[in-house]
């Protein structure tokens, strides 16, 4: 048996960079450090059915073929769409994805990812008001107020907080005892069970909770004695514990990002954490789901000028959430085409786009048998990243690590795969 | 005047981008050449008259032409984008986008308008009969000044965050609006005579906005002056008892004011 030290773990935004693989002949058949969920994953590269071939749909059956053809197939669904849309992204490295957004506009398609179901709130919220952002390493060694707004990293990110909130640092000697850590949830989770302040507000009321703190933060008072179920004095006994903070981060999730008001929330959370930095350094990170979804966001803006919902029907990118989204596209049934990678719609989307995404072609380049390959049309196959291919990921925090190949695989890898697409893309328009 | 009347063969599910159906673009151009002028069909390039029947009298400037849309055009986006003067008559529904960041003229729609109605609007007049979806009147993405100039009036009910980031200008709903009318506005003024849901003038630092129907939830953040009678808002009387508040105190500075009518909504008042 061999280790493999330092393995980036393929799973969830915290992107864990200190996992050791046990490998023997040439599969991963242990872990150490990992959570369970990303142990899950190192050891069931094969999950429940891994494709090993292309597979192409004949009269409802799939039936083997070759790379080559898949490879000339899916070129030609997404040269013959009039309004392509080539969404997922989120599990895959950023070469890969780089050659998708090439692949994207010379095929004149939508390109969106994950973060249009996940964080695409928090990054149109960003556009608006900024990003007071700081390191994963700067809350372990300074963050003494530690808020979770609408996340319970205790089971979404399991390591999370072992190694950032309850963590020892520089400044933080003590670990936990030295932190303050505020959770704000209408329900309560294994997350508020660790708080030392609980604000346990209603349903789809954050923004009027953040409202009424900012307004209190002004030395203003609260309009009405509750708000959103938390009554006046707790909210103003909270704004003031953050005011006091020497370091305070705001980790943010799903729970604020699409309760009611979605990118609003967000917008006056970082304009609130913002106006705190006069009373304290604050500074906040979205906690993201996918491993790579953060890597995404930043190869389409550095592509594009636009992190998500990118669209080149023209040409030139143009970009608005709500009619570019992937969603949208396939709820308003613009979508005549579909080429899903690295992520899961068909588990994941409404109703109402999965009636489109049945209607329409679909690729799907995915390892595992999942709801979106039930629906394909065509399924090629790849290396799984981080495990059988290498490339670099994006922490949600945006620092970019490089994950590794730890074992070997006759698979081609996303970036493979999509060159070939986007070469033989090429050819065909060069021919129309 | 010279009217241009087009007629919509058939409504392609793929969306058809048309910025070009514009007295603007129109002007100058004999039937034939109107024929000829360029749409978006998904990602090609296609020609009105390929989606549209063309006929009418041309004009020579754009002030002197009317276009006459004869029929359902809901799956046709950007009518009317950047038109500065003539006028648009659409005798149904319309798709995202209809007078986007229009300057003047007037654009009269008799159905239904979706989302992004008069988008960055800088002046002119956009009039919706039915009902129009979210974000009226509102900014592009990212863009902290929204509408600045022009009149929209929809007679029907609107969909959430209208008048986002409005500098200046009017927009009148007759109808319902959903949440937060008026997030980020800073000047101008918001009319809405039906109902809101929430969050009325959410983050507004200026501009006025007058709500007759009923609030379902106010926001903590405005400071609550009592009631007025028989208020003016931009030159106009507008009778009744309403609540007065202003904010949003959640930004710093902010000199807005909401107009609430008393009746029905007694629950946003304070005391």
């Amino acid at each position: 048996m061999e280790l493999v030290n330092n393995v980036v773990c393929p799973f969830c935004g915290t992107l864990c960079d200190d996992i050791i693989c046990k490998v023997e002949n040439d599969e991963i058949v242990g872990t150490y450090n990992a959570c369970i969920i990303g142990h899950s994953k190192f050891v069931h590269t094969e999950g429940a059915m891994r494709y090993k071939k292309p597979l192409l749909r004949k009269n409802g059956e799939f039936v083997e073929i070759s790379y080559e053809e898949a490879i000339d197939k899916a070129a030609q669904i997404l040269v013959d769409a009039k309004r392509p849309l080539m969404y997922g992204w989120s599990c895959t490295e950023c070469s890969a994805q780089e050659v998708g957004m090439e692949l994207a506009e010379e095929v004149r398609a939508v390109v969106d990812n994950t973060a249009s179901v996940c964080h695409g709130p928090s990054l149109l919220a960003v556009h608006d008001t900024g990003y007071p952002v700081c390191t994963l390493g700067e809350v372990k060694n300074r963050a003494d107020v530690v808020v979770y707004w609408g996340c319970n990293p205790f089971h979404a990110h399991p390591r999370h907080l072992s190694r950032h909130s309850y963590a020892r640092g520089f400044f933080r000697e003590r670990g936990r005892a030295d932190r303050t850590i505020i959770v704000v949830d209408p329900r309560k989770s294994d997350t508020s069970k660790l708080a030392d302040i609980h604000l346990q507000l209603d349903y789809n009321n954050d923004y009027e909770l953040v409202d009424a703190m900012r307004a209190a933060l002004k030395g203003h008072e609260i309009l009405y004695e509750e708000v959103a179920g938390i009554p006046r004095d707790d909210i103003v006994g909270a704004v003031e514990a953050l005011k006091k903070a020497q370091f305070g981060i705001l980790f943010f999730g799903m729970g604020i990002t699409h309760s009611l008001g979605k990118h609003r929330n967000i917008d006056t959370a970082i304009m609130m954490v913002q106006e705190l930095n006069q009373f304290a350094k604050w500074t906040l990170i979205p906690m993201r789901g996918h491993y790579n979804v953060n890597g995404f966001n930043q190869v389409c803006t550095w592509e594009s000028g636009y992190p998500f919902c990118v669209d080149f029907a023209t040409g030139t990118p143009r970009y608005n959430p709500g009619e570019t989204g992937s969603n949208d596209l396939l709820q308003n049934k613009e979508a005549d085409a579909m080429m899903v990678i690295a992520s899961d719609p068909g588990a994941h989307f409404p109703q109402n786009a999965l009636h489109t995404m049945a209607e329409i072609p679909v690729i799907a380049i995915e390892p595992h048998r999942t709801p979106t390959t039930e629906m394909a049309n065509l399924i090629i196959p790849p290396a799984i990243v981080g495990m059988e291919a290498e490339g670099t990921a994006y922490r949600m925090d945006g620092v970019p690590l490089r994950m590794k190949k730890v074992v070997e695989s006759d698979l081609l890898s996303d970036k493979e795969i999509l060159e070939k697409i986007l070469e033989k893309a090429q050819e065909l328009k060069a021919s129309k | 005047m010279s009217e241009i009347i087009l007629t919509p063969k058939e409504q392609p599910q793929v969306p058809l981008e048309a910025p070009n159906i514009k007295p603007d673009v129109f002007a100058g151009k004999t039937i034939d050449e109107i024929k000829e002028v360029e749409i978006n069909y998904g990602n090609d390039t296609v020609k009105l008259s390929d989606f549209f029947d063309v006929e009418g009298t041309p004009g020579e400037t754009a002030g002197e032409i009317k276009i006459i849309i004869d029929g359902d055009v809901s799956n046709t986006k950007r009518i009317g984008q950047q038109m500065t003067a003539g006028e648009i008559l659409v005798k149904g529904n319309v798709s995202m986008y209809v007078g986007l960041e229009m300057e003047g003229g007037k654009i009269t729609v008799q159905g239904d308008a979706t989302v992004w109605a008069g988008q960055n609007m800088r002046g002119g007049e956009l009039e919706i009969m039915g009902d129009a979806g979210d974000y009226v009147g509102s900014s592009y993405r990212g863009d902290w000044r929204g509408m600045n100039g022009g009149l929209i009036t929809i007679h029907g009910d609107v969909g959430y965050e209208i008048a986002e980031y409005m500098g200046g200008g009017k927009i009148v709903v007759k109808g319902n609006a959903d949440h937060m009318p008026g997030v980020h506005m800073s000047n101008g003024v918001l009319i809405i005579e039906g109902n809101v849901t929430s969050r009325t003038g959410g983050e507004m630092s200026g501009g006025t906005i007058v709500v007759k129907g009923v609030i379902g939830q106010f926001l903590a953040g405005f400071k609550y002056w009592g009631v007025e009678k028989n208020i003016q808002v931009d030159g106009e009387d507008i009778p009744g008892v309403f609540y007065k508040f202003t904010g949003d105190n959640a930004i710093k500075g902010a000199n807005g004011t909401v107009y609430v009518a008393v009746a029905g909504n007694k629950h946003v008042a304070p005391e």
